[in-house]
């Protein structure tokens, strides 16, 4: 295993200009990021949605990468999502995994028959064409740069140690450091929007 | 306009509605309506169609979509709108996404007595989210799809267009 910090130091030298969406690892990610106004830090709109924001910005801005860390939580509500991913086939989405193997931010109860799930066999199953696993740091390191420089969709299942969160919602530390708003306006002013439309596939 | 129009939605009518407000994404999940429709977008090449497999994933996907400038709209029926809920009020509510759903109003009637929950629940669900919504039976309501596209564009909202046309027209 790896710790969610660690796996993100080791992506962020393989960033580039890539549209990061961070999901759960977004208090990680703060304080690792280089280009805050392409992250797209939301917390939890709502559970389950992740894959599928980070598959709306792939389509809309298919000259970019787009980087997704998702949970095994998130996916496991939606898993019908990954067929739509390996359907649409952007060649610009990166869907990383941090499996903790529990819904860490309610105390660390453990996902249904979290130790047996293969992740990285669903998405291949769903259509993904590239797929990867690891368990370690160092293999994960080793593998990246290779993972990264090739077109997607590729999904990269890491597992991460739980990193469980007790306290109350609203006693936690807030680890955003903007709006959601905010997030959004930085991004389109990032992409060079202004307000207008992206132009159609 | 002939009797038939005056009484039924015609899947053209609503494409050239989309098209009219600027739509090239649809993200949508198949319902007992839209066939048809499916037919022309499908053959339309300036349209991308995203389906999905669960009516809540559009929301999320929808607002993806918008965060990176496009102008999506999304078609599902009203169960699975019932279905959606958290969805809407997470990605589509929490991140001010001016969409349109064009919703497939599953047992609506204007006689007799409504027997289909789904509809049962429609209108007091979209009135529970505080979500505006316009009714459309006919090609003679096809403005009030461009309105709903200018609604959301201005409200920054979300806004629902019930298709009302189960068995008649809009599925041939």
């Amino acid at each position: 295993m790896m710790r969610i910090a660690e796996a993100l130091q080791a992506f962020q030298p393989h960033r580039g200009d890539a549209i990061v969406v961070p999901g759960r690892g977004g208090r990680f990610w703060t304080g690792l990021t280089g280009n805050e106004r392409l992250d797209v830090p939301l917390g939890d709109p709502a559970m389950g949605g992740h894959a599928g924001f980070a598959l709306g910005l792939a389509l809309a801005q298919p000259q970019r990468k787009v980087v997704l860390f998702d949970s095994e939580g998130d996916i496991l509500m939606s898993l019908g999502m990954l067929t739509t991913i390996a359907e649409q086939a952007p060649a610009n989405f990166y869907h990383f995994l941090l499996d903790n193997e529990v819904y860490a931010t309610t105390g660390g109860q453990p996902v249904p028959n979290a130790k047996n799930i293969a992740y990285d066999i669903i998405a291949r199953g769903a259509g993904y064409p590239r797929a990867f696993a690891f368990d370690e740091l160092d293999a994960f390191t080793r593998e990246l740069p290779g993972i990264v420089d090739k077109p997607g969709p590729v999904f990269v299942a890491l597992k991460v140690y739980p990193e469980i969160e007790n306290e109350p919602i609203g006693r936690r530390r807030r680890w955003q450091t903007r709006t959601r708003d905010k997030v959004l306006t930085d991004l389109r002013d990032e992409l060079g929007m202004g307000g207008q439309s992206a132009p159609r596939p | 306009m002939n009797d038939a129009a005056a009484v039924s939605l015609s899947p053209e009518t609503v494409l050239r509605e989309m098209k009219n407000n600027g739509v090239a994404d649809v993200v949508w999940l198949p319902d007992s309506e839209t066939n048809w429709l499916y037919l022309l977008m499908q053959a339309d090449p300036d349209l991308r169609l995203v389906g999905v497999s669960r009516e809540g994933h559009a929301c999320s996907i929808a607002a993806g979509l918008a965060a990176g400038g496009r102008k999506p709209l999304i078609l599902i029926q009203n169960t699975g709108m019932l279905e959606s809920g958290d969805s809407i009020r997470g990605w589509l509510l929490g991140l001010n996404v001016g969409v349109v759903l064009m919703v497939g109003y599953r047992g609506w009637t204007r006689h007799g007595i409504t027997t289909d929950t789904a509809a049962t629940y429609t209108e007091r669900f979209l009135m529970a989210f505080g979500l505006n919504y316009y009714l459309v039976e006919s090609d003679a309501d096809a403005e009030r799809i461009t309105a709903a596209f200018a609604e959301a564009g201005r409200t920054q909202r979300p806004v629902v267009v019930l298709v009302g046309d189960e068995y008649h027209g809009f599925n041939r």
